[in-house]
């Protein structure tokens, strides 16, 4: 007795299938979860998205810098290097040619020690040769044969005459192996130039380059503008090859750009070119090898931001699954609060329609009785009139049928009397019967046996007449639907325990399936082709359930239907709404 | 006291019904007077002093509740019987707690309203200048 829903809520199913079969308006209810799904995902996977792809840009930006800038000091370090080796080479030279004059260096003792000290001190010196300003070499010491070869068309003889030092590029030297030359001119006071020139061995650029200690997947090495290497790169070809890579235009400052190389690689290329001499150190680094620590990084941002989407999205369909379900439970009780109340308005109406009338009716039939009755009077103060006997007979009739009259109107006015609740004693044998004889009439025209097997002892309940009277109506008009002529219907009345009366009307008509059982106080459900709101037998379980009572529902399709009403003897109190 | 003596004053709107009924009644021997208004009815009321007045409940102008009211202040020695087409309850609690004797409603049966006047002429007399209410 405190159940406030009625039994067999629709499921998502059935209710499509009936908006299928036409009932219901649930596509708009799906059109709106769908786009309450979408805008709670857009909201809140559009600003994880810009977060995301802003935290992506700004870490590459980290990353990128953190690989570029070791990058670009090992660059500088390493050009340093390179640039005070040649210097110190340089220097060595100059002052060699400013501290001893031309004289003495032409002499070939000289020259011997001198030179064995300088590979001592320096290293890498392969030989060192004294030219005069004809350009003729006038004295040499060292592992090739140069004494007296003539230099003055060789464009390194040219430009030391002119810039006054010289740095050679790598060239392939007598015996194959890469040397570059270092050459310096002096001018002497009587005008006499001479160029002290020396050629150094391209070890100890190797060595240097081996003491960067790059990871094996790293390659650096110097080139000439032209791209010919200076250096044997891991890579990409041996000294005095073209480097397959074209050369990078001119800075001064470390530069890293991202490019191919020839195998088509992605590669981080550093480079900067060198003042003097005209070189360019390369650094290159793979790039996957380089953003080694971002792939991951990428992968388990991703993998984080695809997950949340996905959450988001399922949390956002769910709630907004529930929302509108709620929102269609809401429309759908509303939608019953209003035709229920339509249906009292009705019913309210009718009633003091009906009250109207009857009262009118009693007015005229008072009259007619009256009329009759005093007919009879004067009829018994004539005992010799001819007629008398039949006269009588017929003010008799008149007067039965004014007591007909009489006993509809009343029974019209008792049904319709009461729209408020009032709360009184109620006997419920006496409403039952009350409520049967206004379908007597149908009984009777449609051959339907009604039996009314009433507990004698029932006691008395205290409820509301009017809704009760409702009640029973709809029920027992429901009985009469589903029987044919000459059908049968029972109604019975007992006392089911200490604090309950029930009332049950048994038909043996056509019944309801299992599913229509479970269906059958449903608002709008109706089993009635043709006409039927739905709304009768709903609106009856809302009343029987505010007078704190139940109504039960048993049937075998084709066979029978029993409808029971139970009853407090006390009004309980309604269930909470 | 004898039926012949009993003095019945009728109230009701409705001039067939109420004409016809004192016919019968006078038929059965009660010296019954017919009004069609409230008004005509407590003047026939206050001069013939009758034992027993049906008034019917529904009338235009004065309604047979006031009536009643009226009649138990200027005859507080008249018995009242209330007629309605239309009965109900709380009407009939209303009246009797005005100071009824009786609520019954039409289509009346003559012997059951003979009855009831019998008795209502029968119960116990109030002095003319006793105003006050019987208990219901």
């Amino acid at each position: 007795m405190d159940t406030d829903q009625p039994p067999g809520r629709p499921s998502l199913l059935s209710r499509l299938v009936r908006a299928w079969a036409g009932e219901e308006p649930v596509r708009h209810y799906k059109l709106l979860r769908r786009n309450i799904t979408v805008i709670m995902s857009a909201v809140a996977i559009v600003p994880l998205f810009v977060m995301v792809q802003l935290n992506h840009y700004e870490y590459r930006k980290v990353l990128w810098s953190e690989v570029e800038d070791p990058m670009r000091v090992l660059l500088n370090k390493t050009r340093q290097s390179f640039q005070l080796f040649l210097t110190e080479r340089q220097s060595a030279l100059s002052f060699i040619a400013s501290a001893y004059t031309f004289q003495e260096l032409a002499d070939g003792k000289n020259l011997t020690r001198l030179f064995q000290v300088m590979r001592k001190e320096l290293g890498g010196f392969v030989d060192l040769g004294l030219i005069d300003s004809s350009g003729v070499q006038v004295s040499y010491v060292g592992p090739y044969r140069l004494e007296g070869k003539q230099y003055r068309d060789h464009k390194w003889f040219q430009e030391v005459s002119v810039k006054g030092s010289h740095i050679s590029e790598v060239f392939q030297g007598y015996r194959g192996f890469p040397h570059f030359v270092v050459a310096v001119r002096h001018s002497q006071p009587d005008g006499r130039d001479f160029v002290l020139r020396a050629t150094i061995d391209t070890d100890m650029f190797v060595s240097l380059i081996r003491s960067l200690e790059l990871d094996p997947k790293s390659d650096a090495f110097i080139t000439n503008r032209s791209g010919v290497l200076q250096t044997p790169s891991r890579f990409y070809g041996t000294f005095l090859e073209q480097l397959p890579i074209p050369v990078p235009p001119i800075r001064f400052e470390p530069t890293i750009v991202e490019t191919m190389d020839p195998t088509g690689h992605p590669i981080l290329l550093g480079y900067t070119y060198f003042e003097s001499p005209s070189f360019v150190l390369f650094l290159i680094k793979p790039r996957d090898e380089a953003l080694r620590g971002w792939h991951p990084f990428e992968g388990g941002i991703a993998t984080i931001f695809l997950v949340s989407a996905g959450v988001i999205i399922l949390v956002a369909h769910r709630i907004s699954t529930v929302l509108v379900r709620r929102i269609d439970e809401a429309d759908r009780r509303r939608e019953l609060a209003l035709r229920t109340m339509e249906h009292t308005n009705k019913l309210a109406s009718i009633g003091r329609l009906a009250a109207g009338v009857a009262h009118e009716i009693n007015n005229p039939m008072a009259i007619i009785n009256e009329k009759a009755g005093l007919m009879e009077d004067l009829l018994g103060q004539m005992p010799d009139f001819v007629a008398r006997d039949r006269f009588l007979k017929l003010t008799a009739s008149i007067r039965h049928s004014v007591g007909r009259c009489s006993d509809i109107t009343h029974r019209l006015l008792g049904f319709a009397r009461r729209m408020d609740v009032q709360i009184e004693s109620i006997d419920l044998n006496e409403l039952v019967t009350e409520v049967y004889s206004f379908l007597e009439k149908e009984a009777f025209h449609r051959n339907i046996e009604v039996r009314l097997e009433l507990a004698e002892d029932l006691p008395t309940i205290l409820s509301d007449r009017g809704q009760l009277q409702q009640v029973f109506l709809n029920i027992l008009n429901n009985a009469f639907e589903a029987v044919t002529d000459r059908g049968l219907v029972v109604i019975k009345s007992r006392e089911q325990d200490r604090d309950t009366v029930a009332v049950s009307i048994r038909d043996n008509g056509i019944g309801m399936s299992e599913a229509t059982k479970q269906r059958i106080f449903e608002p709008f459900f109706t089993a009635k082709k043709a006409h039927g709101t739905g709304l009768g037998l709903s609106i009856t379980y809302g009343i029987v359930n505010k007078l704190g009572g139940n109504i039960l529902v048993e049937s075998t399709e084709g066979q029978w239907a029993e409808v029971t009403v139970l009853l407090p003897r006390q009004r309980a109190e309604g269930p909470v709404e | 006291m004898t039926m012949q003596q009993l003095t019945v004053v009728l109230v009701d709107d409705e001039k067939d019904f109420v004409e016809n009924l004192s016919k019968r009644l006078q038929l059965r021997g009660i010296r019954a007077t017919a009004t069609t208004d409230g008004e005509q009815g407590l003047e026939a009321i206050t001069r013939l002093r009758p034992r027993v007045a049906v008034v019917d409940v529904k009338m235009p102008g004065i309604d047979g509740l006031r009536l009643l009211r009226r009649i138990k202040e200027l005859s507080p020695g008249t018995q009242v019987i209330l007629l309605t087409g239309h009965a109900s309850t709380q009407d009939g609690i209303r009246g009797m707690e005005l100071g009824a004797f009786d609520y019954m409603t039409k289509p009346v049966a003559i012997e059951a309203l003979l009855d009831q006047i019998n008795k209502a002429a029968g119960s116990p007399r109030v002095g003319d200048d006793d105003r006050g209410r019987f208990a219901p």
